[in-house]
Protein backbone atom coordinates (compact mmCIF):
# COMPACT_ATOMS: atom_id res chain seq x y z
CA UNK A 1 0.00 0.00 0.00
CA UNK A 2 1.45 3.48 -0.64
CA UNK A 3 0.04 6.33 1.18
CA UNK A 4 -0.76 9.64 -0.54
CA UNK A 5 0.79 12.36 2.00
CA UNK A 6 1.12 15.67 0.61
CA UNK A 7 1.79 19.20 1.79
CA UNK A 8 -0.40 21.85 -0.50
CA UNK A 9 0.41 25.73 -0.59
CA UNK A 10 -2.72 26.49 -2.01
CA UNK A 11 -6.63 25.80 -1.58
CA UNK A 12 -7.78 21.65 -1.87
CA UNK A 13 -11.08 20.70 -2.74
CA UNK A 14 -11.35 18.00 0.05
CA UNK A 15 -14.52 16.68 -0.86
CA UNK A 16 -13.04 16.16 -4.57
CA UNK A 17 -10.23 14.03 -2.80
CA UNK A 18 -12.58 12.37 -0.92
CA UNK A 19 -14.26 11.04 -4.45
CA UNK A 20 -10.77 10.30 -5.61
CA UNK A 21 -9.25 8.36 -3.31
CA UNK A 22 -12.50 6.22 -2.68
CA UNK A 23 -12.45 5.02 -6.24
CA UNK A 24 -8.78 4.35 -6.51
CA UNK A 25 -9.27 1.72 -3.00
CA UNK A 26 -12.76 0.73 -4.32
CA UNK A 27 -11.92 -2.65 -3.34
CA UNK A 28 -12.42 -2.08 0.88
CA UNK A 29 -15.50 -2.28 2.57
CA UNK A 30 -14.75 0.90 5.26
CA UNK A 31 -13.78 3.84 4.19
CA UNK A 32 -13.34 6.68 7.15
CA UNK A 33 -12.65 10.14 6.25
CA UNK A 34 -12.49 13.66 8.14
CA UNK A 35 -11.73 16.95 6.94
CA UNK A 36 -10.99 19.76 9.29
CA UNK A 37 -11.20 23.39 8.30
CA UNK A 38 -10.65 27.10 9.55
CA UNK A 39 -13.68 27.49 11.96
CA UNK A 40 -15.89 29.81 10.73
CA UNK A 41 -17.15 32.82 13.39
CA UNK A 42 -15.33 33.36 16.48
CA UNK A 43 -13.89 36.28 15.02
CA UNK A 44 -10.81 34.76 13.43
CA UNK A 45 -10.37 36.68 9.97
CA UNK A 46 -7.71 33.94 9.05
CA UNK A 47 -5.46 31.60 10.03
CA UNK A 48 -1.65 30.71 8.87
CA UNK A 49 0.23 27.77 9.31
CA UNK A 50 4.17 27.80 8.62
CA UNK A 51 6.09 24.49 8.64
CA UNK A 52 10.18 23.32 8.06
CA UNK A 53 10.59 21.99 4.75
CA UNK A 54 13.05 19.17 5.54
CA UNK A 55 10.48 17.84 8.13
CA UNK A 56 7.38 18.43 8.30
CA UNK A 57 6.70 16.14 5.22
CA UNK A 58 8.89 14.00 6.16
CA UNK A 59 7.13 13.38 9.60
CA UNK A 60 3.86 13.06 7.68
CA UNK A 61 4.93 10.11 6.12
CA UNK A 62 6.94 8.55 9.49
CA UNK A 63 3.27 8.91 11.02
CA UNK A 64 1.68 7.37 7.49
CA UNK A 65 4.25 4.24 7.90
CA UNK A 66 3.32 3.84 11.41
CA UNK A 67 -0.42 4.05 10.96
CA UNK A 68 0.14 1.13 8.48
CA UNK A 69 2.23 -0.83 11.00
CA UNK A 70 -0.46 -0.59 14.04
CA UNK A 71 -3.89 -1.05 11.24
CA UNK A 72 -4.90 -3.29 8.41
CA UNK A 73 -6.01 -0.56 6.20
CA UNK A 74 -5.90 -0.88 2.65
CA UNK A 75 -5.67 3.27 1.85
CA UNK A 76 -4.73 6.36 2.98
CA UNK A 77 -4.73 9.83 2.24
CA UNK A 78 -3.09 12.74 4.84
CA UNK A 79 -3.29 15.94 2.37
CA UNK A 80 -2.15 19.28 4.55
CA UNK A 81 -2.58 22.79 3.25
CA UNK A 82 0.36 25.35 4.97
CA UNK A 83 0.11 29.16 4.16
CA UNK A 84 -2.51 31.52 4.67
CA UNK A 85 -6.57 30.03 4.54
CA UNK A 86 -9.41 31.72 5.49
CA UNK A 87 -12.73 30.54 7.81
CA UNK A 88 -14.23 27.54 5.77
CA UNK A 89 -11.70 26.55 3.94
CA UNK A 90 -10.11 23.16 4.43
CA UNK A 91 -6.74 22.48 6.72
CA UNK A 92 -6.19 18.98 6.75
CA UNK A 93 -8.07 16.10 4.75
CA UNK A 94 -7.18 12.47 6.10
CA UNK A 95 -9.15 9.41 4.38
CA UNK A 96 -8.01 5.54 5.60
CA UNK A 97 -9.80 1.96 3.54
CA UNK A 98 -9.77 -1.15 5.17
CA UNK A 99 -11.64 -4.23 5.54
CA UNK A 100 -13.18 -3.36 8.74
CA UNK A 101 -14.55 -0.69 10.27
CA UNK A 102 -12.56 0.11 13.10
CA UNK A 103 -9.44 -0.09 11.63
CA UNK A 104 -10.52 2.44 8.89
CA UNK A 105 -12.12 5.11 11.43
CA UNK A 106 -9.30 4.38 14.40
CA UNK A 107 -6.57 4.90 11.76
CA UNK A 108 -7.93 8.07 11.02
CA UNK A 109 -8.36 9.55 14.39
CA UNK A 110 -4.73 8.48 15.37
CA UNK A 111 -3.36 10.22 12.75
CA UNK A 112 -5.45 13.57 13.19
CA UNK A 113 -4.50 13.40 16.69
CA UNK A 114 -0.51 13.33 15.45
CA UNK A 115 -1.22 15.31 12.80
CA UNK A 116 -2.57 18.16 15.44
CA UNK A 117 -0.19 17.54 18.71
CA UNK A 118 2.99 16.03 16.98
CA UNK A 119 3.89 17.39 13.80
CA UNK A 120 6.10 20.23 12.50
CA UNK A 121 3.10 23.01 11.97
CA UNK A 122 2.95 26.08 13.51
CA UNK A 123 -0.40 28.22 13.77
CA UNK A 124 -1.18 31.80 13.69
CA UNK A 125 -4.77 33.78 13.84
CA UNK A 126 -5.73 37.22 12.94
CA UNK A 127 -8.20 38.99 15.26
CA UNK A 128 -9.02 42.23 14.66
CA UNK A 129 -6.25 42.30 12.30
CA UNK A 130 -3.55 41.27 14.19
CA UNK A 131 -1.71 38.14 14.09
CA UNK A 132 -1.71 35.67 17.32
CA UNK A 133 0.42 32.59 17.80
CA UNK A 134 -1.68 29.76 18.95
CA UNK A 135 0.20 27.70 21.69
CA UNK A 136 -0.30 23.75 22.20
CA UNK A 137 -3.16 22.95 24.76
CA UNK A 138 -3.27 20.56 27.43
CA UNK A 139 -6.01 18.66 25.48
CA UNK A 140 -3.41 17.80 22.50
CA UNK A 141 -1.71 16.62 25.00
CA UNK A 142 -4.18 14.22 26.25
CA UNK A 143 -5.28 13.25 22.66
CA UNK A 144 -1.73 11.51 22.16
CA UNK A 145 -1.61 10.10 25.58
CA UNK A 146 -4.32 8.31 24.49
CA UNK A 147 -2.54 6.00 22.05
CA UNK A 148 0.49 4.94 24.05
CA UNK A 149 -1.54 2.41 26.49
CA UNK B 1 32.15 31.07 6.52
CA UNK B 2 28.69 31.14 8.02
CA UNK B 3 25.60 28.89 9.73
CA UNK B 4 22.19 29.71 8.07
CA UNK B 5 19.64 30.08 11.09
CA UNK B 6 16.28 29.37 10.55
CA UNK B 7 13.66 30.54 13.12
CA UNK B 8 10.10 28.61 13.04
CA UNK B 9 6.71 29.93 14.20
CA UNK B 10 6.77 32.64 17.46
CA UNK B 11 10.65 32.76 17.20
CA UNK B 12 10.41 34.01 14.15
CA UNK B 13 8.87 37.30 15.81
CA UNK B 14 11.79 37.31 18.17
CA UNK B 15 14.71 37.48 15.86
CA UNK B 16 13.16 39.73 13.59
CA UNK B 17 13.34 37.69 10.69
CA UNK B 18 12.68 33.77 9.62
CA UNK B 19 16.34 33.39 8.67
CA UNK B 20 19.67 35.33 9.03
CA UNK B 21 23.42 34.66 8.12
CA UNK B 22 25.76 33.96 10.65
CA UNK B 23 29.90 33.44 11.00
CA UNK B 24 30.83 29.55 12.33
CA UNK B 25 30.70 28.94 15.60
CA UNK B 26 31.59 25.41 17.06
CA UNK B 27 28.75 24.52 19.38
CA UNK B 28 24.98 24.99 19.80
CA UNK B 29 26.32 27.04 23.24
CA UNK B 30 28.12 29.60 21.61
CA UNK B 31 25.62 30.26 18.87
CA UNK B 32 23.36 30.47 21.13
CA UNK B 33 25.14 32.80 23.36
CA UNK B 34 26.37 35.02 20.53
CA UNK B 35 22.87 36.04 19.80
CA UNK B 36 21.03 39.73 20.77
CA UNK B 37 20.16 38.33 24.79
CA UNK B 38 16.23 38.38 24.37
CA UNK B 39 16.86 36.00 21.59
CA UNK B 40 19.28 33.51 23.40
CA UNK B 41 16.62 33.37 26.02
CA UNK B 42 13.82 32.52 23.60
CA UNK B 43 16.08 29.66 21.70
CA UNK B 44 17.95 28.40 25.21
CA UNK B 45 14.87 26.95 26.83
CA UNK B 46 14.24 22.93 26.64
CA UNK B 47 10.68 23.44 24.88
CA UNK B 48 12.94 24.50 21.89
CA UNK B 49 14.24 21.74 19.70
CA UNK B 50 17.22 22.37 17.24
CA UNK B 51 17.35 20.40 13.89
CA UNK B 52 20.77 20.54 11.88
CA UNK B 53 20.59 19.97 8.26
CA UNK B 54 16.76 18.62 8.52
CA UNK B 55 18.02 16.58 11.66
CA UNK B 56 16.73 16.93 15.12
CA UNK B 57 19.76 16.94 17.21
CA UNK B 58 20.26 14.70 20.33
CA UNK B 59 22.63 15.86 22.90
CA UNK B 60 22.78 20.15 21.41
CA UNK B 61 25.64 19.81 24.42
CA UNK B 62 27.99 17.75 22.03
CA UNK B 63 26.98 18.58 18.97
CA UNK B 64 29.76 20.30 16.21
CA UNK B 65 28.71 22.87 13.82
CA UNK B 66 30.18 23.17 10.34
CA UNK B 67 30.65 25.55 8.07
CA UNK B 68 27.35 26.14 5.75
CA UNK B 69 25.37 24.08 8.32
CA UNK B 70 21.66 25.16 8.70
CA UNK B 71 20.41 25.32 11.94
CA UNK B 72 16.58 25.45 12.34
CA UNK B 73 14.94 26.63 15.98
CA UNK B 74 11.91 24.98 16.11
CA UNK B 75 9.26 26.18 19.27
CA UNK B 76 6.55 23.84 20.45
CA UNK B 77 3.88 22.50 17.56
CA UNK B 78 0.38 24.58 17.99
CA UNK B 79 -1.75 21.84 18.23
CA UNK B 80 -5.35 23.64 18.43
Amino acid sequence: MTADVRLLAGPFDAAAEIDRFVAANSDAGGVASFIGRVRPGGGVEALELSHYEPLTLAGMQALADEVENRWQVTGLAMVHRTGVMLPGEAIVLVAATAHHRREAIESVDFAMDHLKGDSWFWKREKRAGEWHWIEPRERDFSDLARWQQ
Amino acid sequence: MSLKLVFLGRLADAAGAAEREVTTVPSIAALIAGLEPELSTALAGPRVKIAVNGKIVGDRAVFTLRDGDEVAFLPPVSGG
